[in-house]
């Protein structure tokens, strides 16, 4: 919220239109360093659309994302889209469409990890963590088959090895991914993703399907994190204890619209987002 | 993978070098032209071809059936880089004695024939790989179908011999004659097997083969965790491609002639249905896979196509082309049964042996 903070995510009236529904409604979001942000909302408010627009799994229709400054998306209604274009702002961004692959956002150093867990299912945990060290390796196809990169590979497998330890699954690194319980696969998740380096984690409900008590743990170890890699985590949620206990601030949106943005506790008492969580009395 | 154990490491090399000894002795007391050293040569060969499929549809998941595509370009490489020069004119008889002047010796030629290959595969990558699963399959299977017409064509008739045999390029034997290998043949294609297939298991060991994997179990997280799908896609289809082009080369070698017609689409289904019976995923299983499977058509089947008694009775239906009709139900009752093939994803290196005093989860 200060000025003085560092802006890293910045996302300008981001509208992801699918044919005639309109999923996200010029969604405006600022994400600075070294915060703990939530975004939430009720069922099919188009929370993850819009994680998927900034990591680049979907091109925005209209609006723009920014990563430390540097746009990685960027998009005006075109083709088809001109017509049936429902949102606003449609002629603000009338430059060249940037859209940036998943994989070079990840470079970037963004990371994330998904609602529905998606592990690499026939390899062991670790396996699954050192697949992610391959984003920031120097060596090339070649030094890497004839071993010449010995080096590289022994540090790939120790920082893999590390952050399984970090996550506390350093006992189960050799076992199957999908084999782990519910918890341990979503810690796993959040290892492989801390394995590409980056700065900003987008936690796509990391909470879902746990207990208060691994809930609780979770909140803890999400915290640890950040303050250990000094990352900014910005994520899904539903669990509002979760929530309210270790963000700085949240986003809430309704239908694709933002509909509040503060503090814990300003949220908790905003009427706009108790009537969306809990109805609007008629009378 | 996991890293091997010292032990482990000790005794793959030990059975790869009893493999070679093995090889050697059937040659040596069987004779060259023996059935058992058939099986050996051809098995070898194909067992390359299996394997390089494999990276691509068991380790990377892109479903192609440009095999047999590849194979014929590799192995036109080598042929018509390798016809001596005195040959030429015979071979070429309907070409004018062919458009290539000059002549290669066969290891040059070999590397070329994968490097061909591999260029094909550049090329067409490009539009393939952007398309999904069946669609790239049939994608693959129609360039493999242009290649066979394009080599056939008239007009390239003179470098490749349009519709007709090329011969005499170096064969298995002729390569080895005056060598200390005279008569070896079959641990010299096994070195070239074994050595092609090392590189693939590197390849599959190391971090890139990592990332094919990756791909393969989930091309959304793979790309989320920063691997570039195109590129590596296009990766493993130009490996593959280019041990395929090797592999058609061997082939190439051990048949002594070479015909384009040969190099159907039903090649690229018996090299699938290897990989498919060995396991997707484990290069050990191919290998196994293709040894059988070659043994099976080629060999011990045989019995099958000729009129047998037992005492006076004479068994029914036995007769020419009995041994396919067999094969077929052994290969229908082996994807029934093993689902996931012999070795599943895994490798022989790495199987557990039960233990005596270990846990066994009981039903």
């Amino acid at each position: 919220m200060s000025e003085a903070m560092e802006n890293i995510l910045h996302v300008e009236n981001v509208t992801m239109q699918f044919g005639g529904v309109v999923a996200i409604n010029n969604l405006s979001m600022d994400v600075n360093k070294g915060e703990i942000v939530a975004l939430i909302g009720p069922n099919g408010a188009g929370k993850t659309t819009a994680f998927n627009c900034i990591t680049g799994v979907y091109q925005p229709t209209n609006g723009a994302v920014y990563f430390k400054g540097k746009p990685i998306a960027m998009n005006h209604p075109t083709g088809k889209m001109k017509r049936a274009y429902a949102g606003q702002n449609a002629d603000k961004y009338p430059q060249k469409p940037i859209a940036m692959t998943p994989d070079a956002i990840t470079g970037l150093g963004i990371a994330r990890t998904f609602q529905n867990i998606r592990l690499f299912k026939s390899q062991t945990a670790f396996e699954n963590v050192l697949i992610a060290t391959h984003l920031r390796r120097t060596s090339n196809l070649f030094t890497a088959t004839f071993g010449l990169n010995r080096k590289e590979e022994k540090a790939m497998r120790e920082k893999a090895m590390k952050l399984l330890e970090i996550v506390g699954l350093a006992d189960c690194a050799g076992e199957k991914a999908t084999s782990l319980p519910y918890g341990k696969q979503r810690r796993l998740e959040i290892a492989r993703a801390l394995a590409t380096d980056p700065e900003l984690l987008l936690l796509d409900e990391p909470a879902a399907g746990m207990n208060p008590q691994e809930t609780e743990d979770l909140a803890k170890f999400i915290v640890d994190i950040k303050n250990e890699f000094g990352l900014t985590v910005f994520m899904i949620e539903h669990h509002m204890n979760l929530v309210m206990d270790i963000s700085d601030r949240i986003y809430v949106i309704d239908f694709g619209k933002q509909i509040a943005e503060g503090k814990p506790e300003e949220i908790q008492d905003n009427p706009a987002v108790i009537a969306a969580y809990l109805g609007v009395d008629e009378e | 993978m996991k890293k091997m154990s010292k032990l482990q490491t000790a005794i793959c090399f030990a059975v790869v070098v009893l493999l070679f000894v093995g090889g050697w002795l059937v040659e040596k007391y069987a004779g060259t032209s023996s059935m058992a050293v058939t099986v050996l040569q051809k098995g070898a060969v194909y067992a390359l071809l299996a394997v390089s499929m494999n990276l691509l549809n068991g380790f990377t998941g892109l479903f192609s059936l440009g095999q047999a595509g590849f194979m014929l370009v590799g192995a036109y490489t080598y042929a018509v880089l390798t016809i001596p020069m005195a040959k030429r004119a015979a071979i070429y008889q309907y070409y004018g004695g062919g458009a290539l002047q000059f002549t290669m010796s066969f290891l040059p030629a070999l590397l070329l024939a994968g490097v061909v290959a591999a260029a094909f595969a550049a090329i067409i990558g490009f539009p393939a790989l952007r398309l999904k699963s069946d669609y790239l399959a049939i994608a693959t299977l129609g360039f493999a179908e242009i290649i066979r017409a394009a080599v056939q064509w008239d007009v390239l008739g003179p470098v490749t011999n349009g519709s007709n045999l090329l011969k005499t390029y170096p064969t298995l034997k002729s390569i080895l004659k005056g060598t200390f290998m005279q008569g070896n043949t079959v641990v010299f294609v096994f070195f070239m097997v074994a050595v092609c297939i090392g590189i693939i298991l590197l390849v599959i060991n190391s971090t890139y083969g990592r990332a094919f994997k990756a791909i393969r179990d989930d091309e959304i997280a793979a790309e989320a965790m920063g691997i570039n799908l195109f590129k590596h896609k296009q990766m493993a289809f130009i490996i593959s491609s280019f041990f395929a082009g090797i592999g058609g080369a061997l082939l190439a070698m051990y048949q002594g002639s070479l015909q384009a017609n040969a190099f159907k689409s039903s090649m690229t289904y018996e090299i699938m249905l290897m990989v498919v019976i060995g396991g997707m995923g484990s290069v050990s299983g191919s290998v196994i896979a293709s040894f059988l499977f070659i043994a099976c058509q080629e060999w011990w089947l045989r019995f099958l196509d000729e009129t047998q008694f037992i005492g006076d009775f004479q068994i029914p239906l036995l007769g020419s082309g009995f041994r396919m009709v067999v094969f077929s139900a052994i290969i229908m009752v082996v994807v029934l049964f093993f689902r996931k093939g012999l070795m599943g994803d895994n490798e022989l290196w790495n199987l557990k042996l039960p233990k005596k005093n270990g846990k066994k989860v009981k039903a």
